[in-house]
């Protein structure tokens, strides 16, 4: 548990931990009876066979999976899935000329941190902005302080770190060392990658956001992921997740993500019943 | 005469009842039955049936055996060619095939020769499998990209010669889109699909489920690190196409696919799965195909108001005859000639209409079918709270971009000749991801013939 809603757990699944990248996500079902959820990949070990997954729970599908107990299974994991990060293609020379900067919005913290470790390894400089509701809120702390150059917190009730959103803390930092870095990473909630694109444009910083949409398949079936990036219909499943954030219409997809509330909130309630 | 009894009908569930429920809509014929159809058969000299047949069952055979009462035989005979009878008997276009070059159907009805191979692989199946003779393991190991219609055939056929063949499937459930497409009520999935699938599993064949080829193995690591001497991609053609018209992105608005593989795949109608489904009032669906027809099925026992938009008349409606006779009956309501270009939302970005253009038939276009024009001025509106756009479906690019000399053509389907040999050597392919979007037993037909191919092309290699 890295927080009482939020669990890390690691998967045994060799095939998938040997193709993954940084930037890419995984499928799981819980059981027979479960929804087929995407996940960002946290962490792989292509030699331990595994990675590492880390949900928040929202519906009745991700509560299950925080239920799981150590040494228990998933029904089906499938992956990885997505395009990788553009910046996997890019060679050292041209990462070492590059100056990162993350910014990690609760549970989207977890799938920053590979990339994070991919760049550092590669010779980027890479300082990450973690923001929560509160302290307690915040995960990764130290696994992503020991892989970036400076790590800075931000909670919206100021009980750890700068008190406000990361947009604010963004802005504070671009402008005190001064406008250093060629490129910014946005990983958490819709809201917080619309407003975070909206303070890059702001700053002259170009920006790439990781879209975590509604999917069934995850491979290109169903469509059920569509977004408008740049006027045209993109599926996040296998042209994304990662788009340039200046080109996505962020109100529609958070108006598509809500599209199953109704049905969800039905669903959980009747997880209580039973 | 044989030719005096008129086509035995067979029995169906109560439209009005099975408009409710996802329980198979056709019961199949009874021993009785299918004896009295089996009877009607000319056995002409020269079949047009079997020529008409893209895996050549040998039809005039089975029904011989039919009319004797010995149903196991004409299994027998049946399996020789086919893998899923099954399914095909359930699912095949019969009437431009088999039934639509009967003899007898000049004059009056065809010999129901689907329902035929459906009684004789539902009989089969309750009373103990048919026998078939496997060849000794011969050591080569040959991959099959996709577990429909056409990875299924190559791969029963390739066991039943002696190779290791493992068939790699990225959902979570074998069958392709014999699960995750077509629906319950006309291809039940434990009862048939699953039943078909654990015959050609009993013949050797291993299948892995949750494994993307493209993603989380490649066909390159399939041949330097998993030691497979041949791959067969049977992907299919997975991607809905879309109209590009405004509104389309509006919540309420589905692919075909992501609704059918809602209820098909995960079992989103059914209360104990988790998978939501939008349970719409007023549903438009865009399309005139089996898919179309599927779609607009599945959203009425939902309990949606139902209208099927097509652009052409009934004429040229590519949806088999009986599923189109079939969704009328239960209540489906057919606007022809009628083409979408907008898509209206409300205030909350919800679906609350659909704006349609009247369309007139012109000259016929390159498939022979008149092509629809638009009527100036003839716009109007149909209130609706959903839409799904049945269009058609295009192949995967995911294996043909992560794959190094395998070419594809303009519309994004694989290379392959009529054996399933494509631009890379030891790699075939078959089914809609050769041919786009095309019916289950063309799928499989493609399939023995690669399979076919990959035998001499592993004998070639020794």
């Amino acid at each position: 548990m890295l927080s009482p809603a939020i669990c890390r757990m690691k998967v045994l699944a060799p095939r998938v931990a040997s193709s993954a990248r940084p930037g890419q996500f995984l499928i799981v079902r819980v059981n027979e009876r479960g929804e087929r959820i995407p996940l960002t990949i946290s962490d792989f070990d292509a030699e331990e066979g595994s990675v590492t997954i880390v949900t928040q729970k929202i519906g009745a599908s991700t509560k299950e999976i925080c239920a799981l107990e150590e040494g228990e299974g998933f029904e089906d994991v499938v992956g990885p899935l997505g395009l990788p990060s553009d910046f996997t293609e890019k060679s050292d020379e041209e990462l070492k000329e590059s100056r990162y900067i993350f910014i990690a919005g609760g549970v989207g913290t977890a799938p920053v941190y590979p990339q994070v470790k991919y760049l550092k390894a590669h010779g980027a400089y890479v300082d990450v902005i973690i923001g929560a509701k509160t302290s307690d809120l915040i995960i990764y702390r130290e696994e992503m302080s020991a892989v970036c150059d400076h790590l800075y917190i931000c909670t919206d009730d100021g009980s750890e770190g700068f008190k406000g959103m990361v947009t604010g803390l963004l802005e504070k930092v671009v402008a005190e060392d001064g406008n250093k870095y060629t490129q910014a990473v946005a990983i958490g909630p819709m809201i917080m990658m619309k407003f975070a694109t909206l303070s890059a444009k702001k700053l002259g910083l170009p920006i790439v956001v990781s879209l975590n949409t509604l999917m069934v398949d995850g491979t290109g079936m169903c469509g059920a992921c569509r977004v408008t990036v740049a006027g045209k219909t993109r599926f996040a499943c296998v042209e994304g997740p990662e788009f340039d954030g200046y080109d996505v219409d962020f109100d529609e997809a958070m108006r598509r993500q809500g599209m199953y509330r109704k049905e969800e909130i039905e669903e959980d309630h009747k997880c209580k019943i039973r | 005469m044989a030719n005096k009894i008129p086509r035995v009908p067979v029995r169906e569930q109560d439209p009005k009842v099975r408009a409710a429920n996802f329980e198979e809509v056709c019961y199949g014929y009874n021993e009785e039955e299918a004896v009295l159809e089996a009877s009607r058969c000319l056995h002409c000299k020269n079949p047009r049936c079997v020529a008409s047949c893209p895996v050549s069952v040998k039809i005039p055979e089975f029904i011989a055996a039919v009319a004797a009462g010995d149903f196991m035989a004409a299994a027998s005979v049946i399996a020789e060619d086919s893998s899923l009878p099954a399914v095909c008997g359930r699912v095949c276009p019969q009437e431009t095939q088999c039934e639509g070059s009967c003899i007898l159907g000049v004059k009056a009805e065809p010999v129901a020769i689907g329902k035929l191979e459906r009684f004789v692989a539902d009989w089969s199946r309750a009373h103990g499998t048919k026998k078939v003779e496997k060849a000794p393991a011969n050591g080569h190991k040959v991959a099959v990209v996709g577990s429909g219609p056409a990875g299924l055939a190559c791969a029963y056929d390739l066991a039943k010669w002696g190779y290791d063949v493992t068939v790699f499937e990225a959902l979570h459930k074998p069958g392709g889109v014999l699960e995750y497409g077509i629906p319950e009520f006309r291809l039940p999935k434990e009862r048939v699909v699953a039943a078909e699938i654990a015959d050609v599993k009993a013949m050797g064949v291993r299948i892995e489920t949750n494994v993307v080829v493209g993603r989380t193995v490649t066909i390159d690591s399939l041949f330097d690190k998993e030691g497979f001497s041949a791959v067969f991609i049977g992907s299919g053609a997975g991607l809905p196409r879309f109209m590009n018209i405004p509104g389309e992105n509006l919540n309420g608005v589905f692919s075909a696919n992501e609704f059918l593989t809602r209820n098909n795949l995960m079992d989103a109608y059914r209360d104990d799965y988790l998978t939501p489904v939008m349970h719409a009032k007023k549903v438009v669906v865009v399309g005139g195909g089996n898919v179309a027809m599927d779609a607009a099925r599945t959203a009425l026992r939902l309990g949606g108001d139902v209208t099927v938009v097509y652009r052409r008349t009934e004429v040229e409606l590519p949806a088999r005859r009986e599923e189109v006779h079939h969704a009328k009956e239960e209540g489906v309501k057919f606007m022809m000639l009628s083409n979408p270009v907008e898509i209206i939302g409300d205030e909350k970005g919800w679906v609350s209409g659909i704006r349609c253009i009247r369309m007139e038939l012109g000259e016929p276009d390159e498939s022979g079918r008149r092509s629809p024009v638009p009527v100036p001025g003839s716009e109007f509106g149909i209130e609706a709270d959903s839409v799904i756009m049945a269009l058609g479906t295009s192949p995967n690019p995911l294996i043909a971009r992560t794959t190094a000399g395998l070419e594809t053509n303009r519309r994004g389907c694989l290379v392959a000749d009529g054996d399933g040999v494509t631009t890379r050597p030891g790699v075939f392919a078959g089914g809609d991801a050769v041919t786009g979007a095309a019916t289950v037993i063309l799928a499989m037909g493609a399939g023995r013939k690669a399979a076919a191919a990959i035998d001499r092309y592993i004998k070639g290699l020794e």
